[in-house]
């Protein structure tokens, strides 16, 4: 893996008004995230981390600090930085199979290059057979896994990931995370990955940092070493996430009126 | 992989079932609209006939139904059914394009939202017929008195429909739109306009009915052929029968236009979007 920091953020922070009242969401952060890396940020609800991902993707403006991507200033949303919904956000206009290009439409790759490129993330992502489905037809994890299809048939650099599996049954979640580890190492793009559970994070991340409750800020930065493909039900993963369990709730019970 | 095949095939039995049952409903529906028109018309013949009220005032079915297709055999009905369609498409044409085009500015601006917007509001509660007299003065008693008055009908509802339609586009569509990498034109063309499709065509529909009540209206007054007009001289001949039967041939064209034009589309959005899919 290479060391290249492919985001860095210096400074970053949010504000947002809301009736009349400025209302802190994240303390000025700074983070440096490796090429290939899979960066989880993990903390209790309405911590900011949310509004990070929004901020990296470019959907929202920082109120101070810069984000650097790839060695350029994040201005705006781009397609080499992908975010991904906890309700997918599939257009239900659209079927699976011009959800998964509509990326392509809007540049200018050729018509056959863009049906070869759907064709073979709908394979990828198993949802053969499905191409011609629309949206209210598919289940959750289908729709995730469309989502999936549609951010990466535009191959960007960088997946952010908000709480996608989120909505999910046990059993699909699962499914999802095997997926999501192996088409990450096929293709070794960064990931930030966004959750409020603690085992998903120690899982599937390399990294996993823990937020403070609102306003936001880093309190944690655990490397995770065990190998890969891991499991929620790994003795390991179990006891990494009471080690990071324990500074979570150290987090929490410093900011008791926030839970 | 093999729970996906399971998927498709339970989805594929679960399919053929519900279209079974579905079938099975259509012809219930159908069995209880034969039953009870037939009924009805059964019941308005008797009464017709059982001496009430006299029969130039209420001719039975028979009699309107033989009115209707003399009408329409001599020609006259389809002539003024045909100038009213004209006068009903072009009006409504006319409206959409001012609507669509009003409605997205709408959208996107606030100052106009502020000004406009209010007066549309206003206007919308105006009922179209009430700008007749006007339209009259400005224009005299003719083609453009009646376009003005369709339009004027139909044209705030395709703006509202249109307007609230985009307004409401959810923000997570834009969102992951932009992400992708549209903007501009084409996410106002491939995102925000199919986004807001299913409002907007609730807003053409009601449009449309609009534009078809204010035509008739509009006829009313008017000499030349129309429906309206055959409406109207049934009136001053004290035939009762050709009111009767021009009030059938303006409930067929307005349910045969509904069918044609409105129902294909709606119910492709549905299929699309989901609707009714929960069987309420």
């Amino acid at each position: 893996m290479s060391l290249a920091s492919v985001l860095q953020l210096r400074g970053v922070s949010k504000t947002f008004t809301s009736r009349g009242r400025d209302v802190q969401a994240l303390t000025p952060i700074d983070l440096d995230v490796n090429a290939g890396e899979f960066v989880c940020l993990l903390g209790a609800s309405g911590c900011g981390k949310s509004t990070l991902l929004s901020l990296i993707a470019g959907l929202e403006k920082p109120t101070t600090g810069t984000i650097i991507a790839n060695g350029a200033e994040v201005t705006g949303p781009s397609p080499d930085r992908v975010l991904l919904f906890q309700d997918a956000a599939l257009f239900p206009w659209l079927n699976v199979e011009a959800n998964v290009a509509f990326g392509l439409q809007q540049t200018n790759t050729p018509r056959d290059e863009q049906r070869r490129i759907v064709q073979d993330w709908i394979e990828r992502v198993h949802l053969n057979g499905f191409e011609r489905s629309f949206v209210h037809q598919l289940s959750g994890g289908m729709r995730q896994r469309a989502a999936l299809a549609r951010s990466l048939a535009i191959n960007p650099s960088m997946l952010l990931m908000d709480e996608p599996f989120g909505a999910l049954d046990a059993l699909t979640r699962d499914r999802l995370h095997g997926e999501l580890e192996s088409l990450w190492s096929a293709t070794k793009k960064t990931i930030v990955f966004v959750t409020h559970n603690v085992r998903e994070a120690v899982a599937l991340g390399d990294r996993v940092l823990v937020f403070s409750p609102r306003p936001g800020r880093i309190i944690g930065d655990f490397r995770i070493t065990l190998p890969r493909s891991r499991s929620l039900e790994d003795v390991a993963v179990i006891q990494q996430t009471a080690e990071i369990m324990r500074v979570l709730r150290a987090g929490l019970e410093a900011a008791p009126q926030l839970i | 992989m093999t729970t996906l095949t399971q998927r498709t095939a339970l989805g594929s039995t679960q399919v053929k079932a519900e279209s079974a049952n579905e079938s099975r409903a259509k012809r219930t529906t159908l069995v209880r609209r034969i039953v009870f028109f037939t009924s009805l018309l059964v019941l308005w013949e008797l009464v017709s006939r059982s001496g009430i009220w006299p029969d130039y005032l209420l001719p039975g079915p028979i009699a309107v139904g033989q009115a209707l297709l003399s009408g329409l055999r001599k020609g006259l009905y389809i002539q003024g059914a045909w100038v009213s369609l004209l006068r009903l498409v072009i009006g409504y044409a006319i409206s959409l394009v001012i609507g669509v085009v009003l409605g997205a500015l709408l959208a996107r601006n606030k100052i106009l939202q502020d000004t406009i917007g209010a007066l549309v509001i206003g206007l919308q509660a105006l009922p179209s017929v009430c700008w007749l007299p006007l339209a009259i003065l400005w224009f005299g008693l003719n083609e453009r008195a009646i376009l003005f008055v369709v339009i004027m009908g139909s044209l705030f509802s395709i703006v509202l429909g249109v307007e609230s339609g985009i307004k409401n586009t959810p923000p997570i569509f834009v969102k992951a739109a932009r992400n992708l990498g549209a903007n501009g034109f084409r996410l106002y063309g491939q995102v925000i306009l199919p986004s807001a499709f299913p409002t907007i065509l609730a807003g053409l529909k009601q449009g449309w009915a609009f534009a078809w009540r204010s035509l008739m209206a509009a006829e009313l007054l008017y000499y030349t052929l129309s429906l309206g007009n055959l409406l109207q001289t049934g009136r001053d001949l004290n035939d009762a029968a050709q009111v009767m039967a021009v009030m059938v041939l303006i409930v067929i064209v307005g349910v045969a236009f509904n069918q044609l034009l409105f129902e294909p589309i709606e119910r492709r959005v549905a299929e699309r979007w989901g609707f009714g899919a929960t069987g309420i």
